[in-house]
């Protein structure tokens, strides 16, 4: 793999977003208004309920871990939607870019993106409603590297959805993070879902993530045995991902799905 | 000066052999065989639907051939992609380069894919050659047709290609923008060596230009030859009469076997 075609992946996402004010702007006012949101309303839980939760540090910290997640997959997704939006996949691949590079590029591209976004929403949830976010110390850097890789898993594999079904298929991709929610326990326990919903939640990184997250918010001991087994799963479907991208691009090549691709050509 | 550079390497730079194509039971291309020297430019001719783009998507390694094969400068496409595609570069009509990055921003991008030494001085030299200057930081989508394609040949010259693939380079151009792109290309095959593969519907650009061309037809080859011999040859007073009676009745205008 080259640096240089990689760098040029990146670069493009990076002068798009550069001159483009409509493109900036998401990453911060959604992950604002989330912030505000779910501020006043844990605010608001810990006025009325007089219980020894936290809920400013368990709901706004499960919101806020939450939204860092989805801004990862969206921002794979984003930056190969505008290679999409723009017909530049024949001029891309018409090139030595290796397809591994390609892939690449876009996952430096949401780094990027969504760290912006995650200093955004720390400085809002801490400074205006008291997350004590930082108080979970080093077991914050695993819970983000979960999220942050299953989040790449799923960017790749709505890019490759988007590859092989047409840009149509976009609107599919983007419900992909709350369709995972549910199952996923962002803020309840496990426990309280039916145990086929338990054994789906188990395949999913970001479940053990907001377990330990709980178990911290209510003061028990962090355990790092579930988040390595979070972050192993996280790197398997990882690898998956970019194979199947591999194997959806092999395809595209292959039938001439690429040469042409646009909304008209592709059903 | 129509001098033939000595110095390039006797290796042809683009050997297509037995180059075929199918979707289901459709030949898009059927064993189409060629090749390509160092400052030559063919002519890939042909009727809509006759298997041009298909033939230069496969040497663009966006499409798969169904069996045959392409080598590049000798480099085998198929077994060393990235290599081959190194060596190559392509600007058609129909592939224009994204509108929302400006030219110098396009130019960066393609420079850091194609891995070009000295980018920036390397830009500089093609935005002067292409008198692209003054629009260096405009955007793209916001340029004139003629203006969008001196952008897609410099971009297409970047990383000094030796084989360059140009699919109706000239089509949305003004006449007199057009007679410079075709100087342009003429230059770089006799200057620079570069093999260039020419699409075109324009008969009198390919006589112009072209220093051979390929008859398509249903995905073979018909004629090949001297364009402004052949339709002599073949008792036609052009090589737009000749290219109708062939799109017409291919085989009876003299089909290779």
């Amino acid at each position: 793999m080259k640096l240089r075609p990689v760098a040029g992946v990146a670069l493009r996402q990076f002068y798009l977003m550069r001159g483009s004010p409509v493109r900036v702007l998401p990453m911060f006012a959604w992950v604002a208004i989330d912030i505000v949101l779910w501020g006043f309303i844990t605010r608001y839980l810990n006025s009325i309920t007089g219980s020894r939760i936290n809920f400013v540090a368990s709901l706004l910290g499960a919101v806020l871990m939450w939204d860092f997640f989805t801004r990862v997959m969206q921002g794979v997704t984003t930056a190969f939607l505008e290679d999409v939006w723009s017909r530049n996949f024949l001029n891309f691949f018409a090139t030595p870019l290796a397809v591994s590079e390609y892939v690449v590029g876009l996952v430096l591209t949401s780094i990027a993106t969504s760290l912006i976004g995650l200093a955004v929403m720390l400085v809002l949830a801490t400074a205006v409603f008291g997350l004590p976010f930082f108080s979970m110390g080093v077991a914050l850097v695993p819970f983000l590297l979960v999220l942050f890789l299953f989040g790449i898993a799923l960017g790749i594999l709505a890019s490759a959805l988007v590859l092989r079904l047409g840009p149509a298929s976009e609107w599919m991709v983007w419900p992909l993070p709350a369709l995972i929610s549910p199952f996923v326990g962002v803020f309840y326990p496990l426990a309280t879902l039916p145990l086929w919903m338990r054994v789906i939640a188990r395949a999913l990184p970001p479940s053990y993530v907001f377990e330990d997250m709980r178990a911290i918010v209510m003061g028990r001991a962090f355990t790092l045995q579930p988040l390595l087994v979070g972050i192993a799963l996280a790197v398997l479907l990882i690898v998956l991902a970019a194979g199947f991208f591999v194997r959806v691009y092999r395809y595209a090549v292959r039938s001439g799905l690429l040469a042409r691709y646009t909304a008209e050509s592709v059903s | 000066m129509d001098q033939q550079p000595v110095s390039f390497a006797a290796l042809p730079v683009l050997r297509v052999t037995e180059l075929c194509k199918s979707y289901g039971s459709l030949r898009a291309v059927d064993h189409v065989s060629f090749e390509l020297r160092h400052g030559e430019i063919v002519g890939l001719l042909g009727p809509n639907g006759a298997g041009k783009t298909t033939t230069i998507n496969m040497i663009l390694g966006v499409l798969a051939p169904t069996s045959g094969a392409i080598r590049i400068a000798g480099i085998d496409l198929a077994r060393q992609r990235s290599r081959a595609l190194a060596r190559t570069s392509f600007a058609a009509v129909y592939a224009a380069l994204p509108g929302n990055l400006t030219v110098w921003q396009n130019l960066r991008v393609f420079g850091l894919i194609y891995g070009v030494r000295n980018l920036t001085r390397r830009i500089a030299e093609l935005l002067a050659e292409f008198e692209l200057e003054h629009l260096r930081d405009t955007k793209c989508g916001l340029l004139s047709s003629g203006e969008q394609t001196r952008v897609a040949l410099a971009k297409a010259m970047l990383n000094r290609p030796e084989l360059l693939l140009l699919d109706e380079p000239t089509a949305s151009l003004d006449p007199s923008a057009a007679q410079r792109s075709r100087a342009h290309v003429r230059g770089l095959a006799r200057e620079g060596g570069c093999g260039i593969l020419w699409t075109s519907h324009n008969m009198y650009e390919v006589e112009e230009v072209c220093d051979r061309v390929l008859f398509l037809s249903h995905g073979k080859i018909l004629l090949e030859g001297d364009p402004k011999g052949l339709p002599r040859e073949h008792g036609a007073r052009s090589l737009e009469e000749l290219f109708i009676r062939l799109a017409r009745e291919p085989l009876q205008a003299g089909a290779a076997p």
